[in-house]
């Protein structure tokens, strides 16, 4: 089934947009301190997070950088731990209308990361181009602006109270998953499946030669896959909700 | 800023762009079988689930505020509060709660 025109305006994105830009502050906050603490200066900090957008891959950087690594070892590095972006740009397809041409492809690509996959992927009737550039705009400028103050005045803020806003992502991930994993018995299970599997892969010594990366690949894959098997969706329902 | 550290950042940011937009630019085909429509609705669920559990609970400096958060952040969700209402509040919780388990 085609999807329509897309009736999604440019503000919608905005409003969506804005607690992943708040979440992102306070992640990217973090990231300016380690930045800072590792060595680097604030100008390479903040270009590091405008270049970028990805919070696990931009980390893993920085330790490649900190230890002068090969440039191989930091484009495996990224590959590995960046890995799940194709997946969700390659699912992300499944609901462009027809306002997105190539160039549109290419600019809108630069803002997947996690959330703004979970959020634009969740909307029901598809997405087009205004809503996602303003669902970029502000998790960019709050990963950006999240860096720059992290960098710049870290230092200033209790030890405390910024570990404490470390949690702030994760609550953001168990807002998206909770409300639909309710309703749908699918969801329900490819969540805890997920989860199952990541805490084997964490606790399990054999595993521990598994990278955080990679382990987040083999269990997104695996437990989509099962559920898909188990519970498969009705054709013609996107998302009833 | 020196040349390597330029070229470290480029190789970075190069690598994980063309990682998100290779896919997202050429697939042009919508997806009719059913086990990968099925697939693709529980792909971004499934990720989500992997990043959350079990780190979450290494999320901030102490285990037990992590865990207090973590709590919080399930029962509002529940509840179907807001994204941006269910990440402070566990923020806010965690801080109380390491706050707490300091002082005893």
């Amino acid at each position: 089934m085609e999807i329509r025109a897309s009736k999604l305006k440019f503000r919608n994105g905005l409003r969506d947009g804005l607690p992943i830009a708040l979440g992102y502050l306070s992640v990217s906050f973090g990231f300016g301190i380690s930045a800072v603490a590792k060595g680097l200066e604030t100008l390479p900090a903040l270009l590091i997070s405008m270049t970028n957008l990805t919070s696990a891959g931009q980390v893993a950087g920085l330790s490649v950088i900190a230890a002068s690594g090969a440039i191989i070892e930091m484009i495996m590095t990224q590959l590995i731990i960046n890995l799940r972006y194709s997946l969700m740009g390659l699912s992300l397809t499944q609901k462009l209308d027809d306002t997105f041409s190539t160039l549109h492809r290419m600019a809108v690509a630069f803002f997947i990361t996690d959330e703004i996959y979970a959020v634009s992927s969740s909307k029901t009737g598809g997405v087009n181009t205004r809503y996602m550039y303003g669902l970029g705009l502000l998790p960019y400028l709050g990963w950006a602006a999240g860096t720059l103050l992290g960098a710049v005045a870290g230092s200033l803020l209790p030890a405390d109270i910024s570990s404490a806003l470390g949690i702030a992502i994760y609550g953001m991930f168990v807002a998206i998953i909770v409300p639909p994993a309710k309703r749908d018995c699918g969801i329900l299970f490819a969540v805890v499946l997920a989860a199952a599997v990541s805490c084997l892969i964490k606790y399990v010594k054999w595993f521990s030669f598994i990278t955080q990366g990679f382990a987040i690949i083999i269990c997104a894959l695996l437990a989509a896959a099962v559920a898909a098997l188990i519970f498969p969706v009705k054709e013609d329902c996107e998302n009833d909700g | 800023m020196t040349v390597k550290l330029l070229l470290y950042i480029l190789v970075m940011a190069l690598t994980t762009y063309l990682i998100r937009m290779l896919p997202f630019t050429l697939f042009r085909k919508k997806i009719k079988n059913p086990f990968l429509k099925s697939f693709f609705y529980y792909i971004p669920y499934a990720v989500l689930g992997a990043m959350t559990i079990p780190w979450i609970f290494y999320s901030t400096g102490s285990f037990v505020g992590a865990a207090a958060g973590t709590v919080c952040a399930f029962v509002l969700a529940y509840f179907e509060r807001s994204l941006i209402v269910v990440a402070l509040s566990s923020c806010a919780v965690a801080y109380v709660t390491q706050l707490i388990f300091s002082l005893t």
